[in-house]
């Protein structure tokens, strides 16, 4: 049964992906791209790391995708079109390439025979992780809260300056 | 058959190839930025998938997943800027295209 549903939700994840990779309107890419993140939050539940997973739906499927969609409505992108076929087969090449080395890396090495998941007790995860994050990494959690502080400005920026110069113009 | 990490593993390798395949493919900026996302994702499973199968009751080993959360706190300004850069972009050449921004060429 475990495995079984590995596979479908490793297929949830895949196969949407490369939608994404090929459609040819953006509005379908960030639709697959959802169901990607979808697929992707339920092998973190596999995982027994369900913070994790809620967390990539609220911030991924939900904030990220919504951002993208806005963005495909604001700037109006219609269909693009097809890519040359030298380009795709020159990126389906480098795919393979990719995929083949992966699987001789992690299925050819001899690694001796696949460890289980080891049962820890994951029920309240999201206590260990407030108490880590408060204590051991109070200082790359601060960072990051102003990090996203300064991406806030940064965009109010970018958007203000691109406004001076059309007035200008 | 067991689920095992190597499988995992895998998965992350299938949707970074995927991430990068579509990033040589195509030449619309925003499906690019979202086959950037794609690869981002797949590290953040190859992440969450080691710190878990190396996990012993005795060590939690949070460090793993924390860094996923970070890594998700950095994406999203990582997006706001980069869907505001093409924002820009489509206002001063109304074009999202890779190959019709020269702009650097010149």
């Amino acid at each position: 049964m475990r495995e079984l549903l590995f596979h479908f939700f490793a297929a949830l994840t895949i196969v949407p992906a490369f939608f994404v990779a090929t459609s040819r309107k953006p509005v379908n890419a960030a639709m697959n791209m959802l169901v990607s993140f979808v697929g992707l939050s339920a092998l973190f539940v596999m995982l027994e790391t369900y913070f994790l997973a809620i967390l990539q739906v609220l911030v991924y499927a939900g904030a990220i995708v919504v951002l993208f969609l806005f963005i495909i409505m604001l700037i109006d992108a219609g269909k693009s079109p097809h890519p040359k076929l030298i380009r795709y087969l020159a990126s389906l090449a480098a795919l393979a390439l990719m995929v083949f080395a992966g699987y001789a890396l992690v299925f050819g090495g001899g690694s001796g025979p696949f460890a289980e998941i080891s049962v820890v007790a994951p029920a309240n995860m999201a206590r260990t992780f407030g108490v880590e994050l408060f204590t051991r990494y109070l200082l790359p959690f601060q960072i990051t809260g102003f990090m996203l502080l300064i991406a806030m400005v940064g965009v109010i920026v970018i958007s203000k300056k691109a406004e001076a110069e059309g007035g200008a113009e | 058959m067991t689920v095992a990490l190597e499988h995992y593993v895998f998965v992350s390798i299938l949707l970074f190839a995927i991430g990068f395949f579509g990033v040589l493919l195509r030449k619309n900026t925003l499906v690019v930025f979202m086959c950037l996302e794609l690869m981002l994702s797949a590290s953040i499973l190859a992440l969450i998938a080691f710190s878990r199968y190396n996990a012993t009751a005795a060590n939690p080993l949070m460090e793993g997943n924390l860094f996923v959360l970070f890594i998700i706190a950095i994406a999203a300004c990582e997006v706001s800027v980069g869907l505001a850069i093409i924002v820009t972009l489509w206002r001063r050449h109304q074009t999202v295209e890779l190959n019709e921004i020269n702009e650097l060429k010149h």
